[in-house]
């Protein structure tokens, strides 16, 4: 083994054995729950994204007849609906099969029963690409024979909107904390530079280099940084799973299958990595500033 | 190996510890630097290894002009140097064999030969068998020869030392100068800083006497 390796592998091993002492273990705790709050928040707003992404890949308009309708006129408005060319598929749903998926919602059949007749009118669903939706629910409203629009696509855009907002929060958040993360870590070494000043002195005196000396600090930054970031998934999957458990149930109830999902394997290394990085770049930063105050005389 | 030429320093706040000092130690050469308390002898030394730099004048070290040497440079050259400290500077959070192995970390050694050269360092001090042992364990003379072996642990060709006999009793005090004295047999040149006028005297070496920072 090279004697450059040897060194390299020297000073790694010096820092993590600094790094398993209870003051290593506890700062990268710290470490670990600051970062969990963006890295939480990725996790939810990626979630969301995901199923706003599924929502809005086909918006849909749903085309309601007014309660009185005839199947003729319902015929007629199909042909028109079909004719038309920003629309894409057109799917019937006959009062009757409307009723029929609802009541299997649970709970719901008692209430129709009691209302002893169909609520529910004629309606088509078509489906259009996203950006013509508005101006096509527009124009499908002023059909005659047309008692209501709804455009499914509205309040998935407003979805989309808060979304923006969260990306923006989560953003300052992440930078936040990364500088807390830099200024953690440059307070660290400072305190290791101070404790082994005598060590340092000798050094330098003895013909270390600057990159000599910078190194176990350089990775000790690294490595608490790394112990940070993986603290940090730790605690993100575990709110996760507590979530979930709570949100199963309500999901159920409406029919639907979400969960918050944990960040995919490169989504998780990245914010590992990135913990690291700016592990390091504190920890090069604090000894740049503080080992020249060193120096033998 | 070691020269000055017209060297002066002055200390930033006026005072000026050297003056018109110029010398040349030759290859395998043991000298001494003399001069009481305060006539400049731990400047003097300081300036080899470029833990000072000269105000003028010139610090030649095996060909190089220490006092130009930039930052970068000064780690290599304190390699060829082996330095014994008046506070001898040891590690007391490590053994004895681990304070002979700190300037081994840069050698290209693997980690088998440089414990072998450190054992064989703290043999010709006489400490092998204190390997184990922490430095404050230790009497004032065997810190000051566990500072020897840290010094000649890499084999350097010029050793320097200042005061090594300092609140040593005459007996410690006349086994560190043998010491010395055997590593200059062997080629290594030698330069020694001490007030002690009796024990220089003893030697019939060569003095550098200073006073208020001229060479007499
Ligand atoms: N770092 C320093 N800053 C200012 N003056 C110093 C410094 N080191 C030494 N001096 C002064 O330089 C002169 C020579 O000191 P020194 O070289 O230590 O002498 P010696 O080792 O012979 O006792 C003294 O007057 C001392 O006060
Ligand atoms: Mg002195």
């Amino acid at each position: 083994m090279s004697a450059w390796l040897r060194q390299h592998r020297q000073a790694f091993g010096a820092a993590l054995r600094r790094l398993a002492r209870a003051a290593g273990i506890m700062s990268a705790l710290v470490i670990g729950v600051a970062l969990s709050l963006p890295a939480g928040s990725y996790a939810l707003l990626e979630s969301l994204r995901a199923l706003t992404a599924r929502l809005t890949l086909e918006p849909q308009i749903s085309v309601f007849l007014p309660l009185e309708a005839r199947r003729a006129d319902a015929e007629a408005l199909g042909a028109k609906l079909r004719a038309d060319r920003r629309i894409g598929a057109v799917r019937f749903v006959s009062r009757e099969e409307a009723l029929k998926e609802l009541k299997q919602v649970a709970g719901i059949s008692e209430v129709i029963a009691a209302i002893g007749r169909n609520p529910l009118p004629d309606a088509f669903v078509v489906s259009a690409s996203a950006e013509r939706v508005e101006a096509l629910a527009a124009d499908l409203g002023r059909l005659p024979g047309v008692a209501h629009v709804q455009a499914d696509a509205l309040w998935a855009q407003r979805l989309a909107a808060l979304q923006g907002i969260g990306r923006v929060g989560l953003g300052l958040l992440a930078a936040l904390l990364g500088a807390a993360l830099v200024a953690v870590t440059f307070n660290t070494i400072r305190l290791q530079i101070l404790t082994q000043r005598d060590e340092i002195e000798v050094s330098k005196l003895i013909g270390a280099t600057d990159a000599f000396i910078r190194r176990p600090f350089c990775y000790f930054g690294l490595l608490q940084g790394l112990a940070g970031g993986v603290v940090a998934l730790g605690i993100v999957a575990a709110v996760l799973a507590l979530l979930n458990r709570e949100l199963r149930p309500l999901a159920q109830s409406y029919g639907a299958s979400f969960s918050f999902a944990f960040p995919p394997p490169a989504d998780a290394l990245a914010i590992v990595l990135l913990a690291g990085v700016l592990g390091w770049l504190g920890a090069r930063l604090s000894v740049n500033r503080h080992l020249r105050e060193i120096e033998p005389a | 190996m070691v020269s000055f030429s017209a060297v002066a320093k002055r200390y930033p706040g006026g005072q000026e510890a050297l003056r018109g000092v110029s010398f040349s130690l030759e290859p395998g050469e043991l000298a001494f630097v003399t001069g009481r308390s305060g006539a400049g002898k731990s400047t003097l030394l300081k300036l080899i290894p470029a833990i000072e730099r000269p105000s003028s004048g010139s610090v030649i070290v095996n060909g190089q002009n220490v006092g130009a040497l930039n930052r970068a440079a000064i780690p290599y050259l304190r390699r060829n140097l082996g330095l014994v400290f008046q506070d001898q500077k040891l590690l007391y959070d490590r053994s004895v064999h681990d304070n002979v192995m700190l300037p081994l970390a840069f050698s290209s050694h693997t980690p088998k030969e440089a414990a072998r050269r450190a054992r064989a360092a703290l043999d010709k001090v006489g400490l092998l068998a204190r390997e184990k042992a922490n430095p404050v364990q230790l009497s004032g003379g065997e810190q000051q020869r566990l500072a020897i072996a840290r010094a000649v642990v890499n084999r350097p060709a010029v050793l320097i030392a200042d005061e090594p006999t300092a609140n040593l009793d005459a007996e410690s005090a006349a086994r560190i100068v043998e010491i010395f004295v055997a590593f200059n047999q062997v080629g290594v040149t030698v330069l020694i800083a001490t007030h002690d006028q009796a024990l220089v005297a003893r030697y019939g070496k060569r003095v550098l006497t200073l006073s208020q920072g001229r060479l007499a």
